[in-house]
């Protein structure tokens, strides 16, 4: 029999009690804890550094370098060979010259030399005779006047006042040099150059140069895209999570259509562009390059997504309510209709709403179905060619031109803004409709 | 009539007749709706239905169907030496030709009409046709030959035969519908249950969608790979160790040779795929382990939505970190302590990558943790056990299985990626044990053979469809298995 002392004694003897060891013990504990802290620490840290690059070189973006230059609007610029202006005349007029020239009277230019016709045509924008275009052909009675206009400056001259292009670096493998430094100096001066917010790029198309460069045609495309997902993938999904949570029979069908909704959603996303090029681009014979091919595609992709998602909101409606429609007469399908799927909405739509985001952000299947297109016009259908925010994003990423970084980044940022406004959207629905049953 | 201004219209006759049901349903009893069997809407629904249904269907496949018939029977009577007879690229370029005149020839007027007619004989330059079709905006690269004049005046009227003929069928299909569902209207007509057998065959056909996109990625990547394998022996293909398409332009007969060997690109796949859970597994695992065991809630409420953030972000997102951010660093990091990294290279991808796949080890982890019975720990601290020593002891063993789990479906996603290696992996098809060299992967090649100009029928388009398989298979099989891990675990302590 042990006696107490017997305990004790075993108790000092045993390894439990030495402080030395229990110090190591708890070195060991408050060790493992701090690496739990550590590692979270580093994952916030990751996305800290992730958003922080991003912002830091993309906000730059979203302001654009104009010179203001008064713009003679001389009447015989606009005549054709009959001595008329006329719609056609003033279309075709050369007002790529008339910028040209007011900007050569702005640095008190009269009789350039050859290359300082050359380095000062270099401080313009290509892109400025659509501009002087559309002012005149937005108001006639311009014609004959002298204008200040806000037309946009070179992306080189853009870079310098962002300070992306260093003055002290040698002339020669600078992108400007030393006079034209001087003349955007003098112009600064006089307040002629200004930086603006950049609406551009909302609104242009494909360009080969970064300040006329724009996601016009790409917010377009991925608008056309979303609504064929909401109009195909969301009620497809709908009927179908119904279907498998209301009506369907326990048998070899269903399981198989289970096991296959699941297995879907972890199919590479790149996959679903290979059957968008087999089946909707081959086989049926729908452009490439359309939207609607891309809608299709992300539709596919998405459906698990939603059917997943309306599934657990279907299957969160408890049952007295179906047993309480049953009881005052309502039919199985009045039951799903009129009660289960409006009760239900709420998830339904948070899940819409992530499967959209999941398919705004997608860029891969894209590339298949030959949405990396040179796009310049505005698509008016979803047959139209067009691109996609993240493609346009892709596309510029592999462009050279160090314009294009800056901009790159930019259209990161909207489609990060997009993003964050749709999960916010879903987030405020599910907690504003919430409900616990 | 066009599909969509026929569709326009079947959507007109479905409004009218559903008012002509609810008319008709009232009239047969006198305005006393309570000895209907079914409410009055189920009656204009049936009627509208019976109206509207085959017709829709009709069209529907008719306007699937045309396209292909009219072509075979155009390819059948082109004569015997035109281009692309026995030849398929050229014959998808002639039909194309065809196809894009005979779309405009409806819309021409009488004299223009005779023009083209006239160059069809030869009566009038070929050129003069040719100058008047691109004026109507049509780019055929070169005059038209007269075989393709005679095809394209074929296929036109083709076409009008088979509008006027559908447009005829789906007038006769509303009629008749709509004389039959008026007729059957009566007081103990069960509508409702008609009603409701139509949405539930459309509730299965939707729930049917999910399974026929499966069907259609595996017979589309798999007949395309079976073409590919007719010119290169599947034995190459995945046993080379060369990878080697060479690129052949648009145009040509695409049989110059090339070796596509998967070795290279799998390897390259894996070994990112490993980098990737060399960072995301350690990180992920802690993190799941510190919010299930250690943190208050309210750091979990704040860590775990984070934590998920990432898996929110795009992947080209991730990409263009990893080429313009992390790659440079990593480069001049490198360039510091004398190593020679690549700025595309293994680690670049695989260490962004593996940021990317963090929440994946870390949210089904953390489930997989918290859901160890609590009878477990306390029998561990009534031992006298730490918190830590439990947790490394008791709950990790545990909890294993459904670990291992979620790090085969975080692995799955790291080799189905595609945005961040087609951006910051590089492009060489390289062997190597070297972290710091670039390698290239199976998506970043299904991407590179598939955009650019390239004809479709040549094994350098094709070999995109046997990667696009593998992928596809080593995917679905990490998945299956992962998820069957994951099932049995959790029925193990339900």
């Amino acid at each position: 029999m042990a006696t107490i002392e017997d305990t004790m004694t075993m108790a000092a003897g045993n390894k439990l009690n030495d402080p030395a060891l229990l110090r190591r013990r708890y070195a060991a504990e408050r060790r493992f804890q701090m690496y739990g802290i550590a590692a979270l620490g580093i994952a916030v840290f990751f996305l800290v550094v992730l958003f922080g690059s991003i912002i830091a070189k993309g906000w730059t973006a979203f302001l654009q370098t104009s010179i203001r230059l008064d713009v003679v609007l001389d009447p015989a610029e606009f005549r054709n060979a009959d001595g008329e202006i006329t719609d056609q005349s003033i279309r075709l007029a050369d007002y790529t010259k008339m910028a040209r020239k007011a900007l050569q009277s702005a640095l008190g230019l009269d009789n350039p030399s050859r290359p300082e016709t050359r380095d000062m045509r270099a401080l313009l924008s290509r892109g400025v005779d659509v501009q002087v275009r559309a002012a005149v052909e937005a108001d006639r009675s311009l014609i004959g006047l002298t204008v200040p206009m806000w037309l946009l400056a070179n992306g080189n001259v853009d870079a310098l006042l962002k300070g992306a292009i260093d003055r002290d670096i040698p002339e020669d493998r600078r992108q400007l040099n030393d006079r034209q430094l001087g003349w955007i100096d003098k112009l600064a001066a006089e307040g002629r150059v200004e930086k603006h917010f950049n609406t551009g790029l909302f609104t242009f198309g494909a360009s080969s140069q970064p300040e006329t460069a724009g996601l016009g045609v790409a917010l377009i495309g991925s608008f056309f895209m979303m609504l064929i997902v909401a109009v195909v993938a969301v009620p497809i999904g709908v009927a179908a999570a119904a279907y498998l949570e209301e009506f369907a029979p326990r048998n070899v069908f269903t399981d198989i259509i289970e096991v296959n909704i699941n297995n879907l959603a972890a199919v590479p996303s790149i996959v679903f562009g290979l059957l968008g090029l087999a089946v909707f681009i081959n086989f049926m014979g729908l452009p490439r390059s359309a939207s609607l091919v891309g809608g299709l595609v992300l539709s596919l992709m998405t459906l698990p997504t939603v059917i997943i998602a309306t599934r657990a909101a279907i299957r969160a409606v408890p049952p007295s309510i179906r047993e309480a429609a049953y009881g005052v007469g309502a039919s199985k399908m009045q039951t799903l209709f009129h009660h289960v799927l409006p009760l239900a909405m709420p998830g339904i739509l948070t899940g819409t709403i992530i499967g959209l985001v999941q398919a705004l952000g997608e860029t891969a299947p894209l590339l298949m179905i030959g949405l990396v297109a040179f796009v310049v016009d505005y698509p008016t259908t979803p047959m139209d060619p067009a691109t996609a925010l993240p493609v346009q994003i892709y596309m510029w990423a592999s462009s050279a031109e160090r314009g294009f970084v800056e901009r790159t980044m930019g259209a990161t940022i909207v489609l990060l803004m997009f993003l964050f406004v749709m999960n916010a959207a879903a987030v405020y629905l599910r907690r504003k409709y919430e409900r616990k049953w | 009539m066009s599909t969509s201004m026929i569709l326009i219209a079947l959507l007109g006759a479905a409004l009218i007749a559903y008012v002509a049901g609810v008319i008709r349903c009232r009239a047969t009893v006198d305005g006393d709706a309570s000895r209907l069997h079914s409410s009055v809407g189920y009656y204009g629904a049936y009627l509208a239905i019976w109206t509207v249904l085959p017709a829709f269907l009709l069209t529907i496949i008719w306007s699937a169907a045309e396209g292909p018939v009219i072509h075979s029977v155009v390819r059948a009577s082109l004569p015997a030496g035109a281009p692309g007879v026995g030849n398929e690229a050229l014959m998808s370029l002639t039909l194309g030709r065809i196809g894009s005149i005979a779309e405009v020839l409806p819309s021409l007027s009488p004299g223009e009409f005779d023009v083209i007619e006239e160059a069809r004989f030869g009566l009038v330059p070929m050129s003069e046709a040719f100058q008047l079709l691109q004026q109507k905006g049509i780019a055929l690269g070169s005059e038209p030959e007269s075989f393709v004049i005679s095809a394209a005046i074929d296929e036109a009227a083709y076409r009008q035969t088979s509008r006027w003929a559908l447009t005829g069928l789906v007038a006769f299909a509303v009629l008749a519908g709509f004389a039959y569902g008026f007729v059957r209207i009566h007081p103990r007509l069960r509508a409702r249950n008609t009603i409701e057998r139509v949405i539930m065959g459309a509730l299965i056909a939707a729930s049917t969608v999910a399974v026929l996109t499966t069907v259609g990625i595996v017979f589309s990547v798999i007949f395309e790979t079976l073409h590919f394998f007719q010119t290169v022996p599947a034995f190459d293909f995945f046993f080379g160790t060369v990878w080697d398409p060479r690129f052949t332009a648009a145009g040509s007969d695409g049989s110059a040779g090339g070796q596509f060997g998967l070795i290279p690109l799998l390897w390259g796949t894996l070994f990112i795929s490993l980098v990737a859970l060399l960072v995301a597994v350690p990180i992920g695992l802690y993190s799941a382990i510190y919010m299930a065991e250690y943190a208050s809630p309210r750091v979990r409420g704040i860590a775990k939505p984070l934590l998920e953030i990432l898996a929110g972000i795009p992947t080209i997102v991730y990409g263009l970190f990893a080429l313009i951010t992390f790659g440079p660093f990593l480069r001049d990091a490198g360039a510091i302590v004398g190593l020679d990294i690549a700025a595309s290279s293994v680690l670049t991808a695989g260490i962004v990558m593996g940021i990317m796949i963090i929440p994946f080890v870390s949210s089904l982890s953390d489930d997989i943790i918290s859901s160890v019975p609590q009878s477990l720990r306390e029998g561990s601290y009534g031992l006298g056990a730490t918190k830590s020593e439990t947790i490394r002891n008791i709950v990790l063993p545990a909890a294993l299985p459904g670990i291992v789990g979620a790090i085969l479906l975080a692995a799955s996603r790291a080799i189905g990626e595609t945005m961040i290696v087609v951006l910051a992996a590089g492009i060489a098809a390289n062997i190597t044990l070297n972290p710091f060299e670039p390698v290239t992967t199976i998506t970043v090649k299904i991407v590179s053979q598939l955009t650019g100009d390239l004809e479709f029928n040549s094994p350098q388009t094709l070999v995109a469809f046997a990667l696009g398989l593998t992928l596809f298979v080593i995917t679905l099989g990490l998945n299956v298995y992962a998820l069957y891990i994951v099932r049995k675990y959790r029925e193990q302590y339900e």
